[in-house]
């Protein structure tokens, strides 16, 4: 069981509470949890990652086990303590404005 | 008695502002979306209940919501803009080309007859269609094709399609505006597209003939007349009497000609108006009192309507699609401010009252006529 934290926006969005919990099978990466998600809450789809180029948006940053993993490439395992569910992969808007 | 719905989309959020049909006791919802930036909120004249609002964010982009309840309740639609095929270069600020990129939706045009059809105005400039009530959406790619199009430049807003107007006789003809590229015409329901920019001046534009180039705020349609159409430009109040095959200025004593929207009265085709902004570098009404002008002559003679309007210490701007009308009679003309005023008149113009007074600033005004 993967753990994800949204940030309040898309909390909203997805009509959740807490935290998300997905199932996610074979390899455990940025990439394969966060099309288990669009899957899922597809109102997701195009806020996290652009729809056209499928990156990571400028302003949304992946963190887990006190790590910035937002520049790690998608197709890289997530950490362990990600992939047995003791952590949360958090996904959070940058502090970013003025 | 007939009701009315004015559709706000601000930078923190859309509100429905709900009257009976003597609009002057008023019921404000909202913020729906909350801090999100609504761009436009829109709704289908063929069912009143079926709005479109487009909601987006620096940090995560476009989510387009649809209500079928008259904005009770809102699910998310579709999101994917693809352009179509090559996407190709425009040019950027440096003058240097630039492949388009999608960023937001401005505009929705929902059909008249279709509720499931509506027209979407994009952030790099194009035009969308869906017709399955924006669960997904397909571009009209022969208007960002067109010839001109790598030397279309963005405007200070960002190179906008923001005008969308369906020809309510010729529904194959359809108009556009795009910032800072100029007005376009198709005359073949999107297939392809013509500059319709001859006799717009734009300081600074080395060949006055040029087709385009030209920074369209706004355009504006009577009903009953489609081959009549009025323009704020960045500088200058423009008409055509020949579905923009040439304009002619009709500025005429306005104390500024700059301004974003325009609107034309319900109910007489020659009578629109405009609010004046003192200037490109000073996005705020003149000398501090906010004016809306009206002309009952097509232009040329202008009025200033300040009844009930501040008149001192209001340093506001009123942006390019936060003005609008609706089809009582009286005809109702609306209109939100940049410091988060929603004014209404129930008397075409003569006098105002805020619906409103601390929104968020207002990106946008549309209103409806409820049965």
């Amino acid at each position: 069981m993967i753990r994800i934290v949204l940030p309040a926006h898309l909390k909203n969005l997805a009509r959740v509470s807490g935290e998300v919990r997905l199932e996610v099978t074979g390899s455990v990466t940025q990439r394969v949890v966060l099309d288990v998600l669009e899957a899922q809450y597809p109102m997701l789809r195009g806020t996290i990652r652009d729809r056209q180029s499928g990156n990571r948006r400028a302003f949304v940053r992946f963190f887990a086990c006190e790590e910035d993993l937002s520049n790690e490439s998608p197709d890289a395992p997530l950490p362990d303590r990600v992939v047995k569910g003791e952590e949360p992969l958090l996904i959070v808007g940058a502090m970013a404005g003025g | 008695m007939s009701g009315v719905r004015v559709l706000v989309g601000t930078r923190k959020g859309a509100f429905t502002l709900t009257s009976d049909g003597g609009r002057s006791d008023w019921k404000v919802s909202g913020p729906h979306f909350g801090g999100w930036e609504i761009y436009h909120v829109n709704g289908s004249p063929a069912d009143p209940d079926r709005l479109y609002a487009s909601q987006c964010s620096g940090w995560f982009g476009q989510v387009i919501q649809r209500s079928d309840d008259g904005g009770k309740t809102w699910e998310p639609a579709g999101n994917e803009f693809g352009y179509e095929g090559e996407v190709g270069d425009h040019l950027w600020y440096d003058g240097k080309p630039r492949p388009w990129e999608f960023k937001r939706i401005w505009h929705f045009e929902p059909s008249p007859d279709d509720p499931d059809t509506v027209y979407a105005g994009a952030e790099d400039a194009a035009i969308f269609r869906s017709t399955d009530g924006a669960k997904t959406w397909q571009e009209l790619p022969g208007l960002r094709t067109h010839e001109s199009g790598p030397r279309w430049q963005p405007g200070a807003g960002g190179m906008c399609l923001h005008t969308i107007i369906l020809d309510p006789v010729n529904k194959d003809r359809m108009f556009v505006a795009i910032s800072a590229a100029g007005a376009f015409r198709t005359d073949d329901a999107g297939k392809s597209w013509q500059p319709i920019n001859q006799g717009l001046r734009s300081e600074g534009i080395p060949d006055p003939n040029a087709d385009v180039g030209h920074c369209v705020h706004r355009i504006a349609m009577h009903p009953s007349r489609p081959e009549v159409l009025f323009m704020q430009k960045h500088w200058d109040v423009m008409r055509t009497d020949n579905a923009g095959e040439s304009w002619r200025e009709i500025s005429g004593n306005l104390p500024t000609d700059f301004g974003f929207p325009i609107a034309v009265h319900a109910h007489e085709p020659e009578t629109i108006y405009v609010v004046p902004i003192k200037s490109d570098s000073e996005h705020y009404v003149p000398e501090g009192k906010l004016r809306v002008y009206r002309s009952r002559t097509g232009g040329d003679e202008w009025e200033p309507l300040t009844t009930g309007l501040p008149q001192a210490d209001c340093y506001h701007n009123v942006l390019r699609d936060a003005m609008a009308v609706d089809t009582l009679d009286p005809c109702g003309i609306y209109f939100g401010t940049s410091g988060g005023q929603v004014y209404g008149s129930a008397d075409g113009g003569d006098t105002w009252a805020p619906i409103v007074r601390d929104l968020p600033a207002v990106l946008s005004v549309e209103v409806q006529v409820l049965p």
